[in-house]
């Protein structure tokens, strides 16, 4: 019985090629490797370590890698009470990730200030970074966080990766024109 | 000695100097004259087995005079027993620094600073300790509001003002719901 197989361009190569858009390859890489800077100011950071721990498994969505250095970092998870007196060191180890990047704003307390209504603490670090995503809790539960990361991820798999990264927060952020 | 011959002792060595005595559920506390303080301080620690000095506060009497209250929460590691030292203190009056008595002192004193402003003579580095060098109001005083004052330091740091939306409010008691008890805001008719 003669092979019914269809010949290949190049049988070499068959089988290991994918058509696909540029865009949706990029963003299909980005968003399964978010390596997070662990902005951990307060309680929410030990929901952060929960989530990052066996149980919950944040490498389950390619987000176990937290990086001190923000050079190396994607998406900075901020995780408590922003003071004002930390409120600048923030937004520098912002600036100094590398894009594309992303903010999740993790609780109350960085999402509005939380329960400080004070003289001390940012009401909200949307006041100085571009939130892409907001956490709800007090803390929020380690499942909260990966709602929030797979927001995140099916937020990035609808960028469009070659135009410019979020010109109109670079204008409105660093004044400088996109 | 017991705790108890402790505390007699310190009422036989300080005489006069010791102004009221008040005592609440076993604590002694004594009112004592600014001036007076290193010296008692001082005869505590050697003396008396004072030799931790626990805190120090201070209170904001506003309207009063003098305005301000320093507060010295002493213990004695050995016998187990507190005292509390309260002295009154003008608004442009500085108190002696005990930092050289009991070091801790050091940082508790540029905590009353920063926080109220009470300067401390003698004392080796009075700097704002919480919020920044540069910030240019002293919060827990009774006059800055609760939701704070707008300030900017280029570089450092920088506040506004945080919305109260009408409150600080509380939970008012009732058996209604979470939205009439704590609404969003209150405006003060009602």
């Amino acid at each position: 019985m003669a092979e019914t197989r269809a010949s290949a361009y190049d049988s070499k190569i068959e089988g290991n090629v994918i058509f696909t858009r540029l865009d949706a390859a990029f963003n299909w890489v980005r968003k399964n490797s978010l390596w997070p800077m662990p902005m951990g100011l307060a309680c929410c950071a030990i929901e952060l370590m929960a989530t990052a721990a066996s149980r919950f498994d944040i490498a389950r969505f390619g987000a176990e890698v937290m990086r001190f250095s923000p050079r190396q970092c994607d998406v900075m998870i901020v995780a408590g009470t922003v003071t004002y007196k930390m409120a600048l060191a923030v937004k520098r180890i912002y600036e100094q990730m590398p894009e594309p990047k992303y903010v999740i704003a993790m609780g109350a307390c960085a999402s509005t200030g939380g329960m400080y209504r004070s003289y001390a603490v940012l009401q909200g670090i949307d006041q100085l970074l571009p939130v892409d995503v907001y956490i709800s809790g007090c803390p929020p539960r380690p499942e909260a966080l990966l709602a929030g990361l797979m927001k995140l991820q099916e937020k990035i798999s609808r960028e469009k990766s070659f135009a410019a990264q979020k010109p109109q927060w670079t204008k409105k952020f660093t004044g400088a024109s996109a | 000695m017991t705790g108890q011959e402790l505390l007699d002792s310190v009422a036989k060595l300080f005489g006069q100097k010791l102004h009221a005595k008040t005592e609440f559920r076993g604590e002694t506390t004594y009112t004592i004259a600014a001036s007076d303080l290193r010296e008692i301080s001082k005869l505590c620690r050697d003396d008396l087995s004072f030799d931790y000095l626990i805190d120090i506060t201070s209170i904001d009497n506003a309207g009063e005079e003098p305005r301000f209250e320093l507060v010295y929460e002493l213990y004695s590691m050995t016998l187990a027993i507190h005292l509390r030292l309260k002295l009154k203190i003008g608004e442009d009056e500085r108190p002696d620094t005990v930092s050289d008595i009991w070091p801790t002192a050091n940082w508790h004193e540029r905590e009353v600073y920063d926080m109220m402003g009470i300067k401390f003579k003698g004392h080796p580095d009075l700097r704002r300790i919480l919020m920044w060098d540069g910030y240019p109001f002293f919060p827990l005083r009774k006059e800055f509001p609760l939701e704070g004052l707008p300030s900017e330091m280029p570089d450092v740091a920088f506040t506004k003002s945080a919305p109260l939306e009408g409150g600080p409010f509380v939970t008012r008691p009732s058996t209604a719901t979470t939205k009439d008890r704590e609404p969003r805001a209150r405006p003060p008719e009602l």
